[in-house]
């Protein structure tokens, strides 16, 4: 019996750990970088001494009014699709999930298309993030009809691809009838996602949801575990699955839903990053949920400073970057994949 | 633990699975489930787990319902080892092992000692020891197997229900976990095993209950089950015996094409 190649489960999660408090640091590191970079010349020490102090000084508000939403969402919304991408692997068993596979980002885009085409979008500001929440909304309520009449995991997902070409359609069919053609170029832009000009108001209004929508998904992760071994082997493990589904359901459309009412749809995220992890977390579903979570944010943040870095203007739109860095990268996991096997 | 199932009824799509089945099943019993294949033996054994609600009939637990009991409590103590068992993510089978404990751990709580000492228990008994640090990608079918057998037994629960659990076993691990079912029955656990060998189920169990397209055609020891009579009508075949250190055994010899299965 070889004892070498046998680590202690104590250790085991001592690293699990220091992967967590690893990756929860990159966040704020890269939390700083982004409140570092920026179009306007700032000087960081002299915007947070008059902030601190109370002056509404032209660098305090920059910082506060530009810099911050901009970091802090960026965090947010990439630590939900982190998240939940995880979730939705964990809960399908298949690494090809993503965060709005059960077609909840579909919906909430199209909530926030309708607020574009109605014309609320220019009424007031915060008609583009309550219409996404709203399409969200009605997401789940479809989804947990579903599934409170005891529809499976697969019945689901495919309610979940159904939803999201029917959004997807609608969307499209908005455009299609918007009149002014500058109305059709701004829902399209918006819907390459975007963390630009967001403001406090705006983390204000996605926070409390999405903490709650991380509670609910972090809450899964004994049960996902236990879905490793199959649905039976799950519920022989004393985990009722119509219950996790209905939480996982109900925490992504909080964490996701929110997330696409305040950016657009962000692609790529959730899918690359518990890929990038799973082997670091042992490949257990259940430990991938948080540390996917940092990664994500991590991940958002880096991709929302580098689009400021680069010398294009007017900047290229954040869904876009994710989507140019994520695409290659999987490209090359899948090439990794196929010579292991 | 007692499970009395009564008048157990299961329709898939129209087709009766199971029809009327009277079981009961004891602490300390070795019971073997053999049948020929769809003869509902792994429908039985999910309705006895909890896990395919019957049509019709009750399944209790000490006299009470699963739904009085509660899942989580059933969880505790009733294992189920599911039938050609997939594991989808790479995890290391000490991992695997461990998730053997969740019914009995906090959420979020880390292994106990007593947890520990149930995996390692587990372990040493399935013969998995081997594995306990590598990825179940990397184990042929049979260690696979062990190892998730080592997690059905790291739940230490009164009943064990195992759906084939000797698939792709090589005959020394089939004959050492026949042999530790025996050993772990007298000990006061209730075990029911589905299988396809004819000796080893007639050598190791207490008692055999014999399935025949969803009806229990014989529930008895295992001489009394493994009869001609009983083996043709079940399975359409007819068997050479013999006996060695005074045990029988019965090999499977022919197909016998006038009295097929009866479908």
């Amino acid at each position: 019996m070889s004892t070498a190649a046998m680590p202690s489960s104590a250790s085991d999660r001592l690293s699990y750990w220091r992967l967590v408090g690893l990756l929860a640091a990159a966040t704020l590191a890269m939390a700083a970088l982004s409140l570092a970079v920026g179009y306007a010349e700032l000087d960081l020490a002299v915007a947070l001494g008059d902030w601190f102090a109370g002056r509404q000084s032209l660098p305090a508000l920059v910082l506060v009014e530009l810099r911050l939403p901009r970091a802090v969402l960026g965090a947010l919304v990439g630590f939900s699709l982190g998240l939940a991408g995880a979730a939705m692997q964990g809960l399908l068993r298949n690494p090809l999930a993503e965060p709005g596979v059960v077609g909840i980002s579909g919906a909430a885009a199209f909530g926030a298309v309708t607020m574009f085409y109605s014309g609320f979008a220019g009424a007031f500001a915060l008609a583009l993030p309550l219409g996404g929440i709203a399409g969200a909304l009605l997401a789940v309520v479809l989804l947990f009809s579903l599934n409170g009449r005891g529809a499976g995991t697969m019945t689901l997902i495919l309610a979940g691809v159904a939803l999201n070409s029917f959004a997807g359609a609608m969307t499209a069919l908005a455009l299609n009838l918007t009149p002014n053609p500058y109305a059709a170029l701004e829902i399209v832009f918006w819907l390459m996602g975007s963390l630009a000009d967001r403001s406090l108001v705006h983390v204000w209004l996605v926070l409390p949801l999405m903490l709650a929508g991380w509670a609910l998904l972090l809450s899964c992760a004994p049960a996902l575990d236990g879905l490793t071994l199959g649905e039976d082997t799950a519920r022989s493990l004393g985990f009722e699955l119509s219950w996790l589904r209905g939480r996982l359901i109900g925490g992504a459309a909080l964490a996701v839903g929110s997330a696409v009412a305040v950016t657009g749809t962000i692609g790529f995220v959730g899918l690359v990053v518990p890929h990038l992890l799973r082997p670091l977390v042992g490949h257990r579903p259940g430990r991938l949920l948080l540390a996917s979570g940092f990664g994500g944010a991590c991940l958002l943040l880096a991709a929302d400073t580098l689009l400021r870095l680069l010398p294009i203007r007017p900047e290229l739109k954040l869904g876009v970057v994710t989507a140019l860095i994520g695409a290659p990268f999987l490209f090359g996991l899948i090439q990794r994949l196929r010579r292991e096997a | 633990m007692r499970i009395e199932a009564n008048r157990v009824t299961v329709a898939l799509a129209g087709r009766p699975i199971l029809a009327g089945i009277d079981l009961s099943l004891r602490p300390g019993e070795l019971v073997g489930l053999i049948g020929a294949n769809g003869a509902g033996k792994t429908s039985l054994l999910r309705v006895l787990a909890d896990l395919l609600p019957p049509d019709a009939g009750t399944v209790l637990y000490d006299g009470l319902s699963a739904g009085r009991l509660g899942r989580r409590t059933l969880a505790r103590r009733l294992a189920f080892l599911a039938q050609g068992g997939t594991v989808q993510w790479q995890m290391r089978a000490e991992a695997v092992v461990a998730l053997g404990r969740l019914p009995h751990r906090r959420p979020f709580a880390g292994l106990t000692a007593a947890d520990k000492a149930a995996i390692g228990r587990a372990f040493a008994a399935a013969d998995a020891d081997a594995f306990r640090g590598r990825s179940l990608d990397t184990l042929s079918g049979g260690e696979r197997m062990r190892v998730l057998l080592a997690r059905a037994l790291a739940v230490e629960a009164e009943m064990l229900l195992a759906d084939e659990p000797l698939v792709g076993l090589d005959p020394r691990h089939q004959l050492e976990a026949m042999a530790l079912f025996r050993r772990i029955a007298s000990g006061g656990t209730g075990i029911v095993v589905a299988l396809h060998d004819l000796s080893l189920a007639g050598r190791f169990c207490d008692r055999l209950v014999l399935l025949e397209s969803g009806r229990v055609l014989a529930d008895d020891v295992p001489a009394a089950v493994l009869d001609d009579g009983n083996l043709a009508r079940a399975f359409g075949i007819g068997v050479a015996r013999g006996a060695c250190d005074g045990e029988a055994f019965v090999l499977p010899w022919r197909a016998l094409s006038e009295v097929g299965p009866s479908r």
